[in-house]
C-alpha cells in the first residue's frame, strides 16, 4: 500500500510535480515531511520547517500530528488565496 | 447543492432567482461578488489563474456552509466559486443567503467569505508586467475568520 501525496500553487512548482504515489510508511504528517525534506534539494527548501505550509489529510485541513496510514491522501500547500 | 466550482461567468440575477422560486418564506437575499482588480500591491494585474483542490474545495465549502445554517436562521445558501483563467473585472466567487430577516443573512454571508477566504483550498496566481507571482495570504483575512471563532470560555 502507498500514500497518494499532493502538491499544490506555488510548492507544487517549486518541488516539480503536483503528486506521487509515495511507497513509505510515516505514521504523522510531520514524519511524512521530514521523510520528503530528505531527498534535499527543492524538496529541503520548499518543505523547510518555519515555511508557511498547510496540509491536507483526506481532504480535511491537518496538523504535524496528524496520524497517516496506508492509502491515505496527504496534500502540501501554502496558505490559500481564493474568494 | 449549495456549491459549485465552474470555469465559466455567473448570473447573479439568475442565481438569485433560482434560489427564491417558490418560496414566499424568504423576506431577505444577502449576495457578494468578488471581482478580478487590476492592481494588487502595488502592480498591475493583467490576468491571474485560480488553482484549486479538486474534491477537497467542495467538501471545505460544504462544510463552510453547513457551519453558517448552523450557526444563522437562514434557508437557502449558494456558492459559486470559478477557477482558470480570469482577467480584471471578471467576476470570481459568488455567495447568496436566503432567509427571513437581513440581520441573519448578511451575517451568514460574511461569515462564508471570511472562512471562505481562509479556508476553502484556491490559490491565485498574477501576471503582472514583472512577470507572475503567487498571491500572498494576508493577515488580514486570517483576523477577519477569527472574529466569528466562539469566545474563549473563561476559566471558572
Amino acid at each position: 500500500m502507498t500514500i497518494k501525496v499532493l502538491y499544490f500553487a506555488s510548492l507544487r512548482e517549486q518541488v516539480g510535480t503536483p503528486g506521487e504515489d509515495l511507497d513509505a510508511s510515516p505514521t504523522t504528517v510531520a514524519g511524512l515531511r521530514t521523510l520528503l525534506m530528505a531527498r534535499g534539494g527543492a524538496w529541503r527548501s520548499a518543505l523547510a520547517q518555519g515555511k508557511a505550509l498547510r496540509v491536507a489529510v483526506n481532504q480535511e485541513m491537518a496538523q504535524p500530528t496528524t496520524p497517516v496510514k496506508p492509502g491515505d491522501e496527504v496534500a502540501f500547500f501554502p496558505p490559500v488565496t481564493g474568494g | 447543492m449549495p456549491v459549485r466550482i465552474q470555469t465559466q461567468d455567473f448570473d447573479a440575477g439568475a442565481e438569485i432567482a433560482a434560489l427564491r422560486r417558490g418560496n414566499p418564506r424568504i423576506g431577505a437575499v444577502a449576495s457578494f461578488i468578488g471581482v478580478c482588480r487590476d492592481v494588487n500591491d502595488g502592480g498591475t494585474v493583467s490576468k491571474m489563474t485560480l488553482e484549486h483542490y479538486p474534491g477537497m474545495t467542495e467538501k471545505a465549502l460544504e462544510k463552510i456552509v453547513a457551519e453558517a445554517q448552523g450557526r444563522w436562521k437562514v434557508m437557502e445558501v449558494l456558492v459559486v466559486h470559478r477557477v482558470g483563467e480570469l482577467k480584471p473585472t471578471d467576476q470570481i466567487v459568488l455567495v447568496i443567503v436566503t432567509g427571513s430577516h437581513r440581520g441573519e443573512a448578511f451575517a451568514a454571508c460574511e461569515f462564508i467569505m471570511d472562512y471562505l477566504k481562509t479556508r476553502a483550498p484556491f490559490w491565485k496566481k498574477e501576471e503582472t508586467p514583472k512577470g507572475a507571482r503567487w498571491v500572498e495570504a494576508r493577515t488580514s483575512d486570517d483576523e477577519a475568520a477569527q472574529r466569528w471563532e466562539p469566545p474563549k470560555s473563561s476559566a471558572a
